[in-house]
């Protein structure tokens, strides 16, 4: 019995490790697709992030320089989509894939032509990394039953990124739901026209709205390359912008629901890595690539209507045009 | 010249030239970056893919993918359907293409096997574009997030059946048996050798008359046939097309097939052709490659055939490049792709204000009638 407790807190445990980065980058990308941006470049602001950090971490030695360069870095590149997108009006997809690849190809190409590693950055030490913060007061409380080990092996023992991610998710309730700048960055997502009317910038908004998914990105960023591991490693983010993407669409753009969606997701990723070759009784092995692919069947399940139905913000997607 | 004319010929020639030059411009950038001579680099090169004809068939062989992803996207643009999808296509057409050859029985002839794998490329390619082009047309959902997922899909479901079910009976390595020698797409140098030239030998496979007659094919249907000029028309304004008598939801699904199938061909030239078994991530870049070319080549099946072959050059010399000078890699391909989607694509328009207010100014003498 007590096994089986600690192999679900083991597993609650890493899929809150899995799912902070999801999570920053989906705020992220709440905001540019509230602001009616669509961000296909979730994932390349984060391996860009996730290289930059790792850069300056192992230059500088210390996490919170890489955190802040990397926030620089994927700040510029929704910049450049913004530049693209808003100022330029072009495509927002094609925007975003441009950036996707540009960054896959320049980690490497940078990375090869710095640190001479094959496109690794140097290995990162202790000190230069975001390392697990024991909460006080855990050997003593660890005697209590059930709750003890729940805070012992769950609640501590996290990163401070970590924690931030989820005094993050209600910070951007707050803003979205119950400050000025959230009631614009929904109106310009949904109507931008009356947003022009009222007077107000609907570009400068929408810049605003990249601003923040850059910060949170970078964030995402350099957790992956310096608290969840301990350098960059070629295409390192794998997919998990994507993820996150997919988690926004099935959390309809709420930042609750989507931080649920992503706990869901990395569940799933924690779940697929505990069952690797894991004969359950009466079911037998099941195949891990089948619980790899659960999440992006989920959403293309629910995009599609058959369960619920996720209805984006009216004006995602379109650049807006002033009439003169 | 009137100012339409004008302006036609910015939009139609200058736009397109200056945006490929940024490009150029930004890569040359980066070599200076990380500190090596684009002029040095450039020769290396270029030498690497047509300075010998082993680097000669390697760059056309490269080149046949990218025309067959390059289509691919560009037929779905012309539908107004951005299909990002097509990793996923081609790498499940792999699939179609190895269970056709496997399946057969292997004392066949060549007749049988190249049609019937050529034909399951072109089957599961389209399948796996079906699916999120039903999605979109009949429930919804937006094609380019579907697509995204339909690549993890693939990549999953491909992981699983190399593994569990097409994996060569005590390998380690999750990779399909050999094809029978009948199922093998000729070499190009054998092919040669039986007309009496000898060429060194290389991938180069009979795929890239393949990837040659495509770009007809899809020529001649998008501008000489009814559905492709329904495609087209309801790729400019869906609305108007529906009063043109056309059904948008059925070019959706027309389109998008067309498209995955395309991009499973890729499959051909890698497998049936190069590797002759069927291999994991063997499609790995070409699909998003497909992108950087249909944008290039503005979607004309000429412009397809260019842009993929400077990006096939690319793809050789840059091996060549990584292999003669140190701390470069091939990955200087995927800087340029980006950059080449980035300001083909994204930043399409960017230097048209300037350039309209310079070169085609609104006449405010009347000639045109200034615009109220």
């Amino acid at each position: 019995m007590n096994d089986i407790f600690l192999t679900v807190l083991l597993t609650l445990d890493a899929t809150i490790r899995v799912s902070t980065p999801l999570i920053f980058a989906a705020m992220a990308g709440l905001f540019a697709e509230r602001s009616g941006v669509v961000d296909i470049g979730l994932e390349g602001k984060m391996l860009a992030g996730a290289f930059a950090a790792a850069s300056v971490a192992s230059i500088v030695g210390s996490p919170w320089a890489g955190l802040g360069i990397a926030i620089l870095v994927s700040t510029s590149l929704a910049m450049l989509h913004g530049f693209a997108t808003i100022t330029h009006r072009g495509d927002q997809i094609v925007s975003g894939v441009a950036i996707n690849i540009l960054v896959a190809g320049l980690t490497i190409i940078l990375g090869l032509a710095w640190f001479h590693q094959g496109g690794l950055t140097p290995a990162l030490s202790n000190e230069s990394r975001f390392l697990s913060i024991t909460l006080p007061f855990v050997e003593q409380l660890a005697l209590i039953p059930v709750l003890g080990p729940i805070y012992k092996e769950l609640i501590s023992g996290h990163n401070i990124l970590v924690y931030l991610a989820f005094v993050v998710v209600p910070m951007v309730w707050w803003v979205v739901y119950r400050t000025r700048f959230g009631l614009r960055l929904r109106a310009v997502g949904e109507n931008p026209k009356a947003v022009d009317t009222a007077g107000l910038s609907v570009i400068k908004l929408r810049y605003k709205a990249l601003i923040v998914g850059g910060v949170l990105c970078g964030i995402a960023g350099a957790y992956i390359s310096t608290a969840h591991n301990a350098q960059f490693t070629r295409d390192m983010t794998a997919g998990q912008g994507y993820i996150a993407l997919a988690a926004l669409i099935f959390g309809k753009w709420r930042p609750l629901t989507v931080m649920l969606a992503c706990l869901l997701f990395g569940f799933l990723d924690a779940v697929a890595v505990r069952l690797q070759g894991v004969s359950i009784p009466g079911i037998g092995e099941i195949p891990v690539q089948f619980i790899e692919a659960t999440p992006y069947l989920l959403t293309v399940i629910l995009l599609a209507g058959f369960i619920g139905r996720a209805i984006p913000p009216k004006a995602v997607g379109t650049a807006y045009v002033k009439e003169r | 010249m009137n100012r339409d004319t004008r302006i036609a010929w910015i939009n139609g020639l200058l736009l397109p030239f200056l945006n490929v030059l940024t490009a150029f411009v930004a890569t040359a950038v980066v070599f200076l970056l990380i500190d090596v001579n684009p002029i040095e680099a450039a020769e290396v090169l270029l030498y690497g893919s047509f300075g010998y004809e082993e680097g000669i068939g390697y760059t056309i062989y490269y080149t046949t993918n990218f025309i067959f992803t390059g289509l691919a996207v560009a037929v779905a643009f012309h539908a107004g359907l951005f299909n990002i999808g097509g990793e996923g296509q081609a790498y499940v057409g792999g699939l179609g293409a190895g269970l056709a050859i496997l399946f057969l029985d292997p004392t066949l002839g060549a007749w049988v096997f190249i049609p019937a794998s050529i034909i399951g490329a072109l089957v599961f390619g389209a399948l796996w574009a079906l699916i999120p082009a039903y999605l979109q047309a009949y429930r919804g959902s937006h094609i380019v997030i579907t697509t995204i997922m339909f690549n993890f899909l693939a990549a999953s479901m491909m992981v699983y059946m190399m593994v569990h079910v097409l994996r060569e009976t005590g390998q380690m390595t999750p990779q399909s048996e050999l094809f029978p020698t009948n199922a093998w797409m000729p070499f190009v140098h054998d092919v040669m050798a039986g007309f009496g030239y000898t060429i060194e030998a290389s991938p180069l496979n009979l795929s890239v008359l393949l990837a040659l007659l495509c770009s007809v094919l899809v020529w001649f249907f998008l501008w000489h046939t009814r559905w492709g000029y329904a495609i087209r028309a309801t790729g400019k304004n869906s609305t108007a097309a529906v009063y043109g008598g056309i059904k948008p939801k059925r070019i959706i699904i027309v389109a998008m097939c067309i498209s995955g199938a395309l991009a499973g061909l890729v499959s051909v030239n890698e497998l049936v052709g190069y590797q002759h078994r069927l291999i994991m991530d063997f499609h790995l870049g070409y699909g998003f490659g497909g992108i950087a070319v249909a944008l290039m080549g503005r979607n004309h099946p000429l412009g397809i055939i260019v842009a993929a072959l400077l990006f096939g050059t690319l793809y050789q010399g840059g091996a060549e490049l990584a292999f003669e000078m140190s701390g470069i890699s091939r990955d200087i391909v995927v800087v340029m792709q980006g950059l080449v989607i980035l300001f083909c694509g994204a930043l399409e328009y960017m230097y048209r204000p300037w350039l309209v207010r310079n070169l085609a100014p609104v006449n405010t003498q009347g000639e045109l009638g200034a615009t109220p």
